[in-house]
């Protein structure tokens, strides 16, 4: 990372004077980095533990499994808001292409297993691309854009189905249904291809010339268009990305749930944006990782899970305690970066 | 002004867009108006155009505050779960008379709002994200609050207020039409409106030139909270019905849109009061037009995203240079 690359002559050249003044505040603004970057984990590893020991259900392989597949649906499409957030943009019309996706997927899958995942993918992906372009290009606020896309693949899915009318079913046995029903070890496969999709998102992400370069974008845009970036480019890709994967995971769970469900993903998309704020990325954009994500998808999953296994709570205590704590999270993690950015 | 310097036609431009701008969608709905009476039956019918100023009040109310926060250079996502947690406070008290019903509905909402307001004003919390969170746990409030059940409303002031007339206009629409006009006073004419503007252009600055920026914000937010459960209790009068899960879902979109498609941009530091009015309406004509002419919901709700676009298009900042 650029910064500890700062820090380290800055504390070159205090070593001499004052060694042990700057010792121990660095400690602590560590020890902030650290909690900042790694304070999901913390608290979903805190959660989990507080789980088993009170539930005695909770921690059963079934559980697990459930907490799993019912989250991996969700990752996915936090993967794309993870890369929009981080290049300093937000796309709100995800729940609206999820539910699309899993519409196109379910009608395309009367030809085969491609093309019920190919035709999803071009759609949605056009319509990220479409995003991307107006964002970038038209310098329109992407708040507003993804809005009145969020808008029209809804109207498109309606138009589909016939005003929600029709639903259409994906074959009994079919491949594509195999793809979101069958299972590996106890875990279903779209759990498996959630998890595959963090790996290579992470290492785009971290490694590639690509990933840095979205960092740069949502640290300032100004500065890496100086520096020569195509940041136009980076931005389509970018939505493009988000576009991809929220209709992936709306084609996934079309398979699994065995139809084109036109009334999912409403909401969807606040739903993934809490995830990448919990998991630690700033909504300003250049700074987050896709694993931070990962974790806050799990510790929403691993909430909702909860409180459905106290069977006497309504459900409507789900979204109190995930609101509660989308506030904590942010509120400490806007004092930690503060600390940090002071020093 | 830097214009002034710019060759004659690139001006003449320039005073196009920002004719559109700050004229479009007074004559968009002027357009629709003309159309509708040209070609739509029943449609000058006193009934109808009644029926749609019912309808649209609620969105005039919740986007009047939505265009304060926005004017401040913030959002409030949480206005439909504020609308859903004072359709569910409103049951609960009615025993105790409907002006207390009322007024506890109404603080409600404004608690959410100074919540919002110092996450935003105080902690310094992105708006987005500080009423993300009240967004997403307001409405489970609301729900827990009213056990998940839709209450019948049968008190008679309450009822009366959602249906009746005064002076032959129903009181909703009566609501929306003076808050509108003490909205735009307190924008053009007060102290607080010019201080709201100043922050939204500038903060920082505003701050140095000693502005009290931490109570404006904190006012401003209270008082869309405040709107929005106004929304919510007309709304639940209207529907003599109080149901939590449902009212107010994706009213922040409707208000961010009015709001937008008005003329107000997102980057703060200016309020049109009439023009989100008029914004509310276009929106509320052009689905009963595409509606009344047999075009389904799913195109209404493309070509509401188009409008979307081009008045975004229309309206955004251009880049100095």
């Amino acid at each position: 990372m650029t910064y500890s690359k700062t820090e380290a002559t800055v504390i070159e050249t205090r070593a001499e004077p004052a060694p042990d003044g700057v010792a121990a505040p660095r400690r602590t603004e560590q020890a902030a980095a650290l909690l900042q970057r790694h304070g999901a984990l913390a608290v979903l590893i805190v959660v989990v533990l507080i789980a088993t020991m009170v539930f005695p259900s909770f921690g059963t392989p079934d559980n697990a499994h459930n907490i799993a597949i019912q989250s991996s649906f969700l990752a996915v499409v936090a993967l794309g808001m993870t890369f929009v957030i981080i290049s300093g943009g937000i796309d709100l019309s995800v729940g609206s292409v999820f539910a699309l996706g899993g519409v196109l997927a379910a009608y395309a899958s009367r030809w085969g297993l491609l093309p019920a995942l190919l035709l999803p993918l071009a759609v949605c992906g056009l319509i990220g691309a479409v995003n991307g372009v107006l964002v970038a290009k038209a310098r329109m606020p992407a708040f507003i854009v993804t809005l009145a896309s969020l808008l029209g693949a809804r109207g498109l899915l309606l138009a589909i189905t016939h005003q929600g009318a029709d639903t259409f079913l994906v074959p009994k046995d079919s491949a594509f249904a195999k793809l979101g029903q069958g299972t590996l070890a106890g875990f279903g496969y779209p759990v498996y291809l959630a998890v595959a999709a963090f790996a290579v998102g992470g290492l785009v992400l971290q490694r590639t010339r690509l990933g840095q370069s979205v960092y740069a974008v949502g640290g300032s845009e100004d500065a890496a268009s100086l520096m020569g970036l195509p940041v136009a480019r980076i931005k389509i890709v970018v939505y493009l990305a988000s576009g991809l994967l929220a209709g992936f995971a709306g084609a996934l769970n079309a398979a699994r749930l065995s139809s084109g469900v036109t009334i999912l993903g409403v909401g969807m998309e606040l739903d993934a944006i809490a995830a990448v704020v919990i998991g630690g990325t700033l909504l300003v954009g250049g700074a987050g990782t896709v694993s931070g994500t990962l974790c806050g998808v799990l510790l929403l999953g691993t909430i909702q899970n909860m409180i459905n296994q106290i069977g006497s709570l309504d459900s409507s205590y789900q979204s109190v305690v995930s609101g509660a704590f989308l506030i904590v999270v942010v509120v400490v993690q806007t004092y930690l970066s503060r600390t940090q950015r002071i020093r | 002004m830097t214009e002034l310097t710019v060759s004659t036609p690139s001006v003449d431009r320039h005073r196009i867009a920002r004719y559109l701008q700050v004229y479009g969608v007074y004559a968009a709905v002027a357009v629709l108006l003309i159309f509708n009476a040209l070609f739509t039956d029943n449609f000058l019918a006193v009934s109808n155009l009644r029926t749609q100023l019912v309808q649209v009040s609620p969105v005039v109310i919740v986007a009047l505050g939505m265009a304060l926060v926005i004017g401040t250079e913030g959002i409030d996502l949480s206005v439909g779960s504020v609308m859903a947690l004072a359709a569910a406070v409103l049951p609960m008290y009615l025993g105790y008379g409907v002006v207390p019903a009322i007024l506890l509905a109404l603080l409600a909402g404004m608690a959410v709002g100074a919540l919002n307001g110092t996450l935003v004003a105080v902690v310094r919390l992105q708006p987005i994200v500080a009423t993300l969170a009240l967004f997403v746990g307001g409405r489970g409030l609301a729900l827990v609050l009213a056990g998940g059940q839709l209450k019948q409303i049968h008190n008679s002031t309450l009822l009366a207020i959602g249906g009746d007339d005064v002076l032959g206009v129903p009181v909703i629409v009566l609501v929306a039409a003076l808050l509108a006009i003490a909205v735009g006073f307190v924008v053009q004419r007060t102290t607080f409106g010019r201080q709201l503007v100043a922050i939204g252009g500038n903060r920082a600055a505003s701050q140095l030139a000693g502005l009290p920026v931490r109570r404006v914000l904190l006012v401003t937010y209270i008082a869309c909270g405040a709107f929005a459960a106004l929304a919510g209790v007309l709304a639940t009068a209207r529907l003599t019905a109080s149901d939590p899960s449902a009212i107010g879902n994706l009213m922040e979109l409707s208000a961010i849109t009015a709001v937008v498609v008005g003329g107000t941009p997102l980057s703060g530091g200016r309020v049109r009061v009439l023009g989100t009015v008029a914004g509310a309406l276009l929106m509320q004509l052009l689905r009963a037009t595409l509606i009344k002419h047999d075009l389904p919901d799913s195109m209404a709700q493309m070509v509401q995203a188009v409008i979307i676009l081009v008045a975004v298009y229309v309206a955004r900042e251009r880049r100095s240079r």
